[in-house]
């Protein structure tokens, strides 16, 4: 038995081994020798599945359209830029890239702002039912806030501007940086706060000199998130912004017409689109998954 | 002078100790002043929308109907319970796929290995690349002359698939480029929840002699519930609120046969395409129902089973 356990890869799973007569048992059997392979093999699979796609929009972004038309052409072909020249010089396409930035930004400071006091005293006070209305857009569909918020600014005349799309994407963000920094501040103790109110702080200055410069890591988490599905959001910059407030998910369809589609454009503009948002996910990896993933063990 | 000092030193003083009273309220007001304002008041609008008969311009005059949208669009069996039934096809597909792939790959990540960094870097692309970009990078893809996807089914002799066209392949293409861009959002969240557990229940069972299987399907998966409904809650929320995809991909309500219309896209052209402000505003309270509906159901199953 000790023999088919560690050369068979069938039988090292079956009922039994790991509590052989004669063998003092080890914390940590080994495992059968099939399973590291198959581990590496179906790992890398998964990984390529997941990259080719987004290697496969880079080199069409560097092929001309002739090229993408071509089936001879698919893995070798003259890499040219011509794609980015027409969409940053031709189309302009900065305004866009400034149009996001600045939507996403703003509405994370401003999110940030409103978001980290009331987490902080919903936490604290555990408001919880407060948090319930918070947490509510969440769950509401974009659609139904937009038609009202449709109504009630075309009739203000703002519809167009970065007022609105700031506004809008902080119905996105707010939810979001409170239910995070709510789990964050649940589980930064207390004590500290305490021992600064023993020592002569109100209550408010604990909050800002002792418990502030603790959560740096979770308003980090907090603050990149909410950029990246700000700079990600695409409906309410759809109906909201005007010619000159496109973002930047909206001005991609420039390359989009009724009759033809200018791919070698619009794949350059996807990938303009995202690789500013993949940087920033790869150099903030730890605070984006600590984020994603922020409530999942909880329960 | 120095009377006028003293004052302002006890008004600040009187101030500040007012503020740290009422610093509950104080701190969470704003936040829900501002939450209040854009969430409640549009809903109520739209609730008051969906029971007149608002059409053509936001400034157009519009006249109270009573329920007869809600008659109206109930009855409708040509758009409105296609896109019903195309939101729970989509949301039940992806969800599932999504879940039993990511548990695959969450489990395979579990042990720590050589590498294992440049895995979750690969995996957390997809996650971060913006739905409209991922949109148009799976059409050019799936393309039926030009994509790379029938191209390599040519290399194994399998013909050309209509993909992202077809009236019938449409909605499970699409359900594909949502599981391919959501299952990393899935293999994070189990793999923070298996990371989570204790390593004793495992080593017992598998002293005791049970197998893998037996190991996963009766320690590890009972003592991953709650990440496992977080896990679900999360995506099929927005799985049902899927847009930027479909509109990326099949453009105006869902393509020229309604083909993959879901209630979001549904409601979403009548609002801003069609500007039939009443009905849509019926779809979306209907759809919103729905919504918490089904949240309620899940979050009270949970309760009940605890």
């Amino acid at each position: 038995m000790t023999d088919t356990a560690t050369t068979s890869p069938v039988a090292g799973r079956t009922p039994g081994n790991s509590t052989l007569p004669g063998r003092p048992a080890r914390r940590r059997p080994r495992r059968p020798r099939a399973y590291p392979i198959f581990r590496v093999v179906v790992l890398t699979l998964t990984v390529l599945l997941f990259i080719a796609p987004l290697v496969w929009m880079l080199v069409a972004s560097l092929k001309t359209n002739v090229d993408i038309y071509d089936p001879d052409k698919t893995f070798f072909f003259t890499p040219t830029l011509d794609n980015y020249a027409n969409v940053l010089g031709r189309n302009n396409y900065f305004v866009f890239i400034f149009n996001s930035f600045w939507v996403a930004l703003w509405s994370t400071v401003f999110s940030l702002i409103l978001g980290v006091p009331a987490a902080y005293a919903m936490s604290r006070f555990t408001m919880h039912r407060s948090a319930m209305v918070v947490l509510m857009a969440r769950i509401i569909p974009g659609v139904s806030l937009l038609v009202p918020w449709y109504f009630i600014f075309a009739n203000l005349r703002l519809v167009g501007g970065f007022g609105v799309l700031i506004l809008s994407h902080m119905f996105v963000a707010l939810p979001l940086i409170v239910y995070l920094m709510m789990s964050f501040f649940d589980s930064l103790p207390t004590e500290l706060e305490d021992a600064g109110q023993v020592d002569g702080l109100t209550p408010i200055g604990s909050f800002l000199r002792i418990t502030l410069p603790l959560s740096v890591p979770g308003l980090a988490t907090a603050g990149i998130l909410s950029f990246i599905f700000s700079w990600n959001n695409f409906m309410f910059a759809l109906v909201l912004s005007g010619a000159n407030t496109k973002t930047l998910p909206v001005a991609i369809f420039n390359f989009v017409s009724y009759a033809s589609i200018d791919w070698g454009s619009l794949m350059s503009a996807a990938v303009i689109v995202t690789v500013p948002i993949m940087v920033i996910a790869l150099f903030t990896q730890k605070y984006v998954v600590s984020g994603l993933t922020a409530g999942a063990t909880k329960g | 002078m120095t009377v006028m000092v003293d004052t302002r030193v006890t008004t600040w003083k009187a101030y500040s100790a007012w503020a740290n009273r009422h610093r509950k309220w104080l701190f969470a007001a704003p936040a829900m002043i501002f939450v209040g304002l854009l969430i409640v008041v549009p809903l109520a609008w739209t609730v008051y929308l969906s029971l007149t008969d608002a059409a053509g311009s936001v400034r157009a005059e519009s006249e109270f109907v009573g329920l007869s949208n809600y008659l109206k669009v109930f009855g409708d069996t040509e758009r409105f319970w296609p896109a019903v039934w195309r939101t729970f096809t989509f949301t039940g597909g992806a969800v599932a796929a999504e879940m039993v792939l990511g548990m695959g790959v969450a489990l395979l990540l579990w042990r720590p290995f050589k590498g294992e960094k440049w895995v979750r870097v690969a995996i957390l692309m997809p996650l971060v690349a913006t739905p409209v970009a991922v949109g148009m990078m799976w059409r050019l893809i799936f393309d039926p002359n030009i994509g790379f996807a029938n191209q390599l089914l040519g290399w194994f002799g399998i013909p050309a698939q209509p993909w992202l066209s077809g009236q019938t392949s449409a909605l499970p293409t699409l359900i594909f480029i949502d599981v391919w861009q959501w299952t990393p959002m899935i293999v994070l969240i189990l793999l923070a929840g298996l990371t989570s557990l204790s390593e004793e229940p495992d080593e017992a069972a598998r002293i005791d002699g049970a197998s893998s299987w037996q190991r996963f399907r009766f320690v590890t998966l009972p003592l991953l519930r709650s990440t496992v409904i977080v896990a679900v809650v999360l995506r099929g929320i927005d799985a049902l609120k899927t847009f930027d995809i479909l509109y990326a991909t099949k453009g105006k309500g869902g393509g020229s046969f309604h083909e993959v219309e879901t209630l979001n896209v549904y409601a979403f052209g009548l609002s801003f395409d069609y500007n039939d402000y009443g009905i849509a505003s019926t779809v979306l309270i209907l759809f919103f129902l729905l919504i918490i509906a089904i949240m309620w159901i899940v979050t009270y199953r949970r309760k009940e089973e605890r």
